[in-house]
């Protein structure tokens, strides 16, 4: 049943640019972009959220780290996508180990904290990087070098790279949480104390998972440097990282496909009411209150029958 | 101390100390809540601790386990200084504890909660790709873990759903999954009935083959029957270690804890 789904799901999504030019769509190639690279960002916090329960409230630091070091690389002269991106995951990388590395160290409401404070203290240093634009940010003159025969500047060509990220990141969401390190993840998340006196170094599996997150949201930085063609400090603002923690939250935590639809129905949400009124996150607000309430599993909860039945039989 | 132990230079067999307590102290602001504490569990040995509440034995055990770091003293474990060893690296030498307040993984079946502990002893956990219940070994053995508690017609429940005494039966089940070569028992039958208690004191009793033990325990029956030696910690000290029939004739533990309660678990004994 889910499986039909997602590759009804896939399906659409593949045909989606062909049948958007006949049907007078063409914007909203750009927009399923931008929704899915939300999706991308969120699901790689969904990793350390939903299923790591490690509450981070700073993840557009990785956002904002991957979007510039494409930019930065530009300005560089680097602009193939076959460098420019695995660079941006890798920094991306290497500042959550540091971030990791310090917060992992404290708990709950401190931790929350810590990594507000760490994704904050980098959007005012790229606010003071004047080299790089500053406040103002640095525009991209065109989009990465993919090579092949293709072109980024083609919106559908981007939107299938974009889709085919999207798509392996999904896949490999699901393989980490299946794996031995996945369950080890998890079962942190549910006791932590225990999985010590079991004997893992919870500490060591925490901020495997908390970089990998960083990487793949990194990635997604990468792209939205590219769908925009222009990066700035906002990108690592802490309502970025609040936003992405109610598209997980709308969709789902710790379920495969949370960060997918919490991307989908935010951002769509946004673009339906925005243009009838300037406070659409109210109404956002209020979904989001809703779906708290009603379907607090999210709504990729509610296509799950087994935890449907599980919640019964208590 | 009514016995001592002294090291030779080839221990006997059985007789080796496998856990050596020295000079342990731990306090919290004004409140001494380990003593001077020096104890040791020979290897196979079924050592238990006993004492009124609040006489320290569960602070003793987080820092056996690497929960709480000792203000002074020194842990030996099987010839290694452990004092200082985070908690999972001790369990990876083989000291292993359960807790008092049932820790186990109440999300997960009762299988799933056995085989995350093999699954710490066996083969890295940074594997990434490959899902861990195609692992045919280590269900396997999670399932022998499982049967062996008592719990084989459950294994596929989920922990929350167990009851109480089931639970305390898969708790003692996750220390025993890391295959331990010393466990530390905190309160095994702690709010079991009568009933639950007997299934529980045969397995315990099925283990001394392979591993040591350090039983703290409130039920002196199950003490009693179980125990090879008994240490007994009043206010954070050992006032006194011996054999049951030593502890039973011991006045200082007499006055200071037994009592009653102990006249009434001997005289079944006897």
């Amino acid at each position: 049943m889910q499986r039909a789904l997602t590759l009804a799901a896939l399906a659409l999504a593949i045909a989606f640019p062909i049948v958007a030019a006949p049907l007078d769509l063409d914007f909203y190639i750009g927009f399923a972009s931008r929704v899915m690279i939300y999706a991308i960002a969120a699901t790689s916090l969904n990793l350390i959220l939903g299923y790591g329960g490690m509450v981070s409230f700073g993840h557009a630091a990785f956002f904002g780290t991957g979007a510039y070091v494409v930019a930065i690389a530009m300005t560089h002269g680097i602009d193939s996508l076959w460098a420019s991106w695995p660079l941006a995951m890798a920094v991306s990388g290497v500042v959550a180990l540091g971030i990791g590395a310090i917060s992992l160290r404290t708990r709950g409401v401190y931790f929350i904290m810590i990594t507000l404070a760490f994704a904050q203290m980098m959007f005012f240093v790229f606010i003071g990087l004047k080299a790089y634009g500053g406040e103002e940010g640095l525009n991209m003159p065109y989009r990465s070098l993919i090579g092949l025969g293709l072109n980024l500047k083609d919106d559908a060509t981007f939107y299938y790279v974009v889709l085919a990220l999207l798509t392996a990141t999904v896949y490999l969401l699901r393989r980490l949480i299946d794996s031995r390190f996945g369950r080890v993840v998890q079962a942190i998340r549910e006791n932590e104390a225990r999985m010590e006196t079991i004997g893992f170094s919870t500490y060591r599996y925490k901020l495997i998972c908390f970089v990998i997150a960083g990487m793949v949201c990194g990635l997604a930085g990468a792209l939205i440097a590219n769908q925009t063609r222009y990066v700035n400090p906002n990108l690592m603002h802490w309502i970025v990282s609040g936003d992405m923690m109610i598209m997980i939250i709308l969709g789902g935590l710790g379920y495969r496909f949370g960060g997918v639809l919490g991307a989908i129905v935010m951002l769509v949400l946004d673009e339906a009411i925005s243009p009838y009124t300037t406070y659409s996150k109210i109404v956002i607000g209020f979904v989001l209150l809703a779906v708290v309430l009603f379907a607090p599993r999210g709504l990729a909860g509610l296509f799950d029958r087994k935890a449907a039945r599980a919640a019964g039989s208590h | 101390m009514n016995q001592t132990h002294t090291t030779h230079p080839q221990p006997r067999q059985g007789s080796a100390p496998v856990l050596e307590v020295r000079a342990l102290s731990k306090r919290f602001g004004g409140l001494v809540a380990t003593d001077q504490v020096s104890l040791d569990v020979r290897v196979g040995e079924v050592h238990a601790l006993i004492g009124p509440n609040g006489a320290g034995k569960t602070t003793l055990v987080h820092q056996l386990s690497g929960t709480l770091a000792p203000d002074a003293g020194q842990i030996v474990f099987r010839g290694n200084d452990i004092t200082r060893l985070p908690a999972h690296a001790r369990v990876l030498r083989g000291l292993v504890r359960s807790y008092q307040i049932t820790s186990i993984f109440r999300q997960h079946s009762v299988l799933d909660n056995v085989a995350l502990a093999v699954q710490a002893r066996s083969g890295s956990s940074f594997r990434f790709w490959h899902a861990v219940r195609n692992e045919q070994t280590l269900f396997d053995e999670a399932r022998t873990i499982v049967a062996r508690v008592g719990l084989a017609d459950r294994a596929d429940v989920l922990a929350a759903n167990l009851a109480h005494g089931e639970q305390r039966q898969l708790e003692v089940g996750l220390a025993v999954a890391t295959r331990p070569a010393m466990l530390l028992l905190d309160e095994p039958m702690a709010g079991m009935g009568p009933e639950e208690s007997e299934r529980l004191i045969p397995l315990i009793d099925g283990l001394r083959q392979e591993v040591s033990i350090l039983l703290i325990e409130h039920d002196m029956d199950a003490v009693f029957r179980l125990a090879d030696r008994i240490s007994v910690l009043v206010s954070g000290r050992v006032i006194a270690t011996g054999t049951p029939e030593e502890i039973r004739a011991n006045a200082d533990v007499k006055r200071a804890y037994l009592g009653d309660e102990l006249e009434s678990a001997t005289g079944g004994q006897a």
